[in-house]
């Protein structure tokens, strides 16, 4: 280390931080001896699942722990200034005007209720920047200006819902860095966006912070999208530090084996390794990667799962499970104004077909059409025009007996583990229900069913009583997954199905969706805002912009010759693009 | 907006017409010949009898009674009660009474409730919480005719402060114990809802995001948790006035309020047609009024619900 790097103060300074929840049972530790160091102007990133401390280490920074939560011991040393220390009087101060905030979730952040200019303005006031209705007004366009909202002034008067989720996330940092505060904590500020939406506001948030300074706190569950953004990294695991370093130091050589699972499991990471292994390689054959899965990696290597996948596919053409030709969907929607009224295309002629036993993924942006095109498929929705054929058979004119045998053969799986189950059911019922439903065998065997499902997707017998509140994200969607396979389908349909979970899940859970394949025969339709996962799940992919298929292919095509400006968009979305693996 | 507003008040009109309808029906089918028992003991003549059925309408077939009912509240004519009234009369004189008492209650059960289901939602679990909401509970299980007594016995006899009944103008100052203990009815019910309401949005995202820009707990308190927290209090204390307004009929009787209540009593054990009917329907047409005023609250409250211009 030089002597003027040396003679810099670091702007944060936390040591063996301790935070713990108070509960009945006494105080159960959620970070426990965190060390951390941010120079300023610099970018750090702690990466971690749910559950690791993560979130909760840099509320502790600002104090914004939930009710029982209470900083237990270490120290919070902010320019200067002891922050475990301060009063809550003596936190608003700091709040706001020195630190900065960005939360995850940019629908819920927001107060529904007041309108964004008041949202802005408030901030503005409270952290003393201007004063006077209309120096404060003119703060507050100029700080959205900034966020990326080139018609602030106009939409000043808009409340949330009027807003994109891309749109709120602006605001949301607009106000966090409002008062050019010397850091800003950013709490996993696009995992809820979809990651074209991410890649620019993130691109956005860089320069911003680049240009005046300020020192970035970076909290988020992807390896990749960290080393993408952040020089340095901080792997947390169970409320510790179990690495700690330079970004691409740490992704190329991880050390602890959390950390190597975290590589592995990334799909961001892996698309780009097997990508890269493709373009090493005439034979595209994955086998020739020197990568070898180690103890710790197994059952979450993406690049295993999709080297397996592709070698137990039988090389033979195979009858179309799904034929969909000129589908399109018309809705009636209500303009604004009396009277007005417009349609909006969600689907527009979109023709493709799924082979047996593949997998084809649709993939685009939220509002392209691809979760209307799987509700016409499932017929949830009914198409306006074209026709859609399961095995040969046209299922339009299907009604009663015949539909409820197309939907035996045919089965959802939906994004939101939480929502999508019953809460007053318990896991054997939820599972069992499609079998009572179509009256499958008897109660003895039901049973049996569910017992074999469950083994199936990799759940303990246990669970069979218990409720879904009592389960993980992870396991829910699991649930989710032996219900739709609980009538034997031949095609499901997953929505979505490991958008909302966390890298580690979703490796476990894209595993277990190609083993089941490989199994079962299965014929997937995977929709998905997330072309990495893409490119270890699926063999053919659709591109849907604004309700039409712009690219259909098979996925080494897309990912080695995009046709569309488009999907080369939505490949370079793919964080993790400027680094040089350790492959 | 007016729009809006017009619609609604043209959809009442159907309302109205079915509801009128119905309860005329039902007080017809009455048993019992109402003349007859308006006399008591003593038996009228046959003669008078009749010249009073013509009077009345009351040898007209059902339907001919309503419609001639129906044609009179067009003219403005509600009829007349067998005491020789008209029945316009009688609604002028009483609704203002009830409906001043039901919305000194409402003012009463919403402020209180709402401060009290605040501060015990803010301070969930501790001392104020737990003492509001046995109180509360005491409140809900005892019968509003209890609660009447024992407020007439303490307040009124014991220390003076009220006075027991209500002086024939029903002043406002006559009006207050009467109105605290009709409020008493869904008082409680307002500080559960808003101590729930406030408790769940204490919780929510944008609350710690607030905390997050450097607000204070003064400015968010009211800003942004109590604010979002009324809407369903609101909505809730609104459509109440009609409950009110039902409760009103005991305590009227026990502060000899000269309100609806006891006519409207009155006028059902004497099986008068018309005066039931026009009293019933005033009261359909505040509850539609109600219920319209309750829906653009609402908008105001919440903006995602806010109505096309």
């Amino acid at each position: 280390m030089s002597d003027s790097s040396t003679s810099i103060q670091p702007l944060l300074e936390i040591k063996n931080l301790e935070v713990g929840f108070q509960t009945t049972e006494g105080i159960v530790p959620a970070v426990r001896g965190v060390d951390l160091t941010l120079m300023p102007g610099q970018t750090l990133a702690i990466v971690g699942e749910s559950g690791s401390g993560k979130s909760t280490t840099a509320h502790a920074i600002i104090n914004l722990l939930p009710g029982p939560g209470r900083i237990t011991g270490g120290s919070i040393m902010f320019d200067g200034q002891e922050l475990t220390s301060y009063s809550e009087k003596k936190m608003e101060e700091i709040r706001g005007r020195q630190i900065g905030f960005v939360p995850q979730d940019p629908m819920s952040n927001l107060n529904p209720v007041w309108s964004v200019g008041f949202q802005v303005e408030e901030t503005i006031r409270a952290n003393g920047i201007a004063s006077g209705r209309k120096a404060v007004k003119a703060h507050a366009i100029q700080v959205l200006k900034e966020a990326g909202l080139a018609d602030a002034d106009k939409r000043l008067k808009q409340f949330p819902h009027q807003f994109s989720g891309g749109m709120r996330q602006r605001v949301l940092i607009g106000i966090g860095l409002s008062s050019r505060p010397k850091l800003l904590i950013a709490d996993e500020p696009t995992s809820a966006l979809d990651v074209t939406v991410q890649r620019r506001i993130l691109d956005h948030l860089e320069t911003l912070t680049r240009d005046i300074g300020t020192a970035v706190l970076f909290i988020t569950h992807d390896l990749g999208l960290a080393a993408e953004r952040a020089e340095q990294l901080v792997v947390m695991y169970k409320g510790k530090i179990v690495e700690a370093g330079p970004s691409k130091e740490i992704l190329q050589n991880p050390v602890h084996p959390y950390t190597q699972r975290l590589v592995a499991a990334a799909p961001s990471l892996a698309s780009r390794r097997i990508q890269s292994a493709t373009h090493a390689s005439a034979s595209h054959a994955l086998s020739d990667l020197e990568y070898a899965p180690t103890k710790v990696t197994e059952g979450l290597d993406l690049i295993a799962a999709a080297e397996e996948r592709i070698e137990q596919q039988p090389k033979t053409k195979r009858p179309d499970a799904i034929v969909v030709k000129d589908l399109t969907k018309v809705y009636k929607i209500r303009g604004q104004g009396r009277g007005a009224a417009g349609e909006l295309t969600a689907s527009d002629a979109v023709s493709f077909s799924v082979e047996k036993g593949t997998t084809t993924a649709l993939v685009g942006e939220s509002g392209s059409g691809k979760s209307t095109v799987a509700k016409m498929i499932l017929r949830l929705e009914d198409p306006t025009s074209g026709s859609i054929m399961i095995d040969g058979q046209d299922v339009a004119p299907l009604k009663g007996k015949a539909l409820l045998d197309l939907r035996r053969r045919m089965q959802p799986v939906f994004q939101d583990p939480y929502g999508s189950l019953d809460p007053l059911r318990n896991i054997g019922n939820t599972i069992g229900e499609p079998l009572n439903t179509h009256k499958v065998g008897d109660r003895v065997s039901r049973k049996a069913r569910v017992l074999e499902l469950l083994d199936q997707v990799a759940l303990p017998k246990t669970l069979i009583t218990r409720y879904p509140n009592e389960l993980s994200g992870g396991q829910r969607q699991r649930v989710a997954i032996a219900r739709a396979l609980a009538l034997k389908p031949d095609i499901v349909v997953l929505d979505e199905a490991v958008s909302a979970l966390d890298v580690l899940v979703q490796a476990q859970i894209l595993k277990l969706l190609a083993d089941l394949q490989a199994e079962l025969e299965l014929t997937y339709l995977f929709i998905t805002h997330d072309l990495a996962v893409v490119r270890v799940i699926a063999d053919n992919v659709c591109v849907m912009q604004q309700g039409k298929i712009v690219e259909a292919a098979s996925t080494d095509d897309v990912f080695d010759s995009p046709k569309e400006q488009y999907t080369k968009e939505l490949l370079n979305a793919i964080p993790g693009a400027g680094i040089t693996l350790g492959v | 907006m007016a729009g809006y507003i017009l619609r609604r008040l043209l959809q009442a009109i159907p309302v109205l017409l079915g509801t009128t309808f119905l309860i005329y029906f039902m007080v017809f089918a009455m048993p019992g010949d109402p003349l007859l028992a308006l006399f008591g003991d003593k038996t009228p003549s046959p003669a008078l009898l009749e010249s009073l059925r013509q009077q009345y309408h009351l040898d007209q077939p059902f339907i001919i009674q309503y419609f001639l009912y129906l044609g009179g509240i067009f003219h403005g004519d509600f009829g007349t009660s067998f005491s020789g009234e008209p029945v316009a009369d009688i609604l002028a004189r009483t609704f203002p009474v009830t409906i001043r008492l039901a919305i000194m209650a409402l003012i009463i059960e919403f402020v209180g409730g709402v401060l009290i289901g605040l501060v015990s939602g803010l301070r969930k679990g501790k001392l104020f919480d737990a003492s509001a909401l046995v109180v509360s509970l005491i409140f809900i299980s005892l019968p509003i005719f209890v609660i009447a007594f024992v407020a007439q016995f303490i307040f009124g006899i014991q220390l003076g402060w009220a006075r027991t009944t209500v002086s024939s103008g029903a002043p406002i100052q006559d009006l207050i114990l009467p109105a605290f203990v009709l409020a008493s009815i869904t008082f409680a019910q307002i500080v559960r809802l808003t101590r729930a309401s406030v408790i769940e949005t204490q919780s929510l995202d944008f609350v710690r995001t607030a905390y997050g820009k450097g607000l204070s707990r003064r400015r968010i308190i009211p800003v942004h948790i109590l604010r979002n927290s009324l809407i369903p209090v609101v909505t809730y204390a609104a459509t109440d006035f009609g409950v009110l307004l039902v409760g009103a009929t005991v305590t009227e009787g026990i502060f000899n309020v000269p309100g609806v209540g006891r006519t409207l009593y009155q006028a059902i054990v004497r099986g008068e047609g018309p005066t039931v009917v026009s009293f019933v329907t005033v009261m359909v047409l505040i509850y539609l009024v109600v219920n319209l005023v309750v829906d653009l609250l609402y908008g105001l409250l919440d903006p995602r619900i806010r109505y096309v211009k």
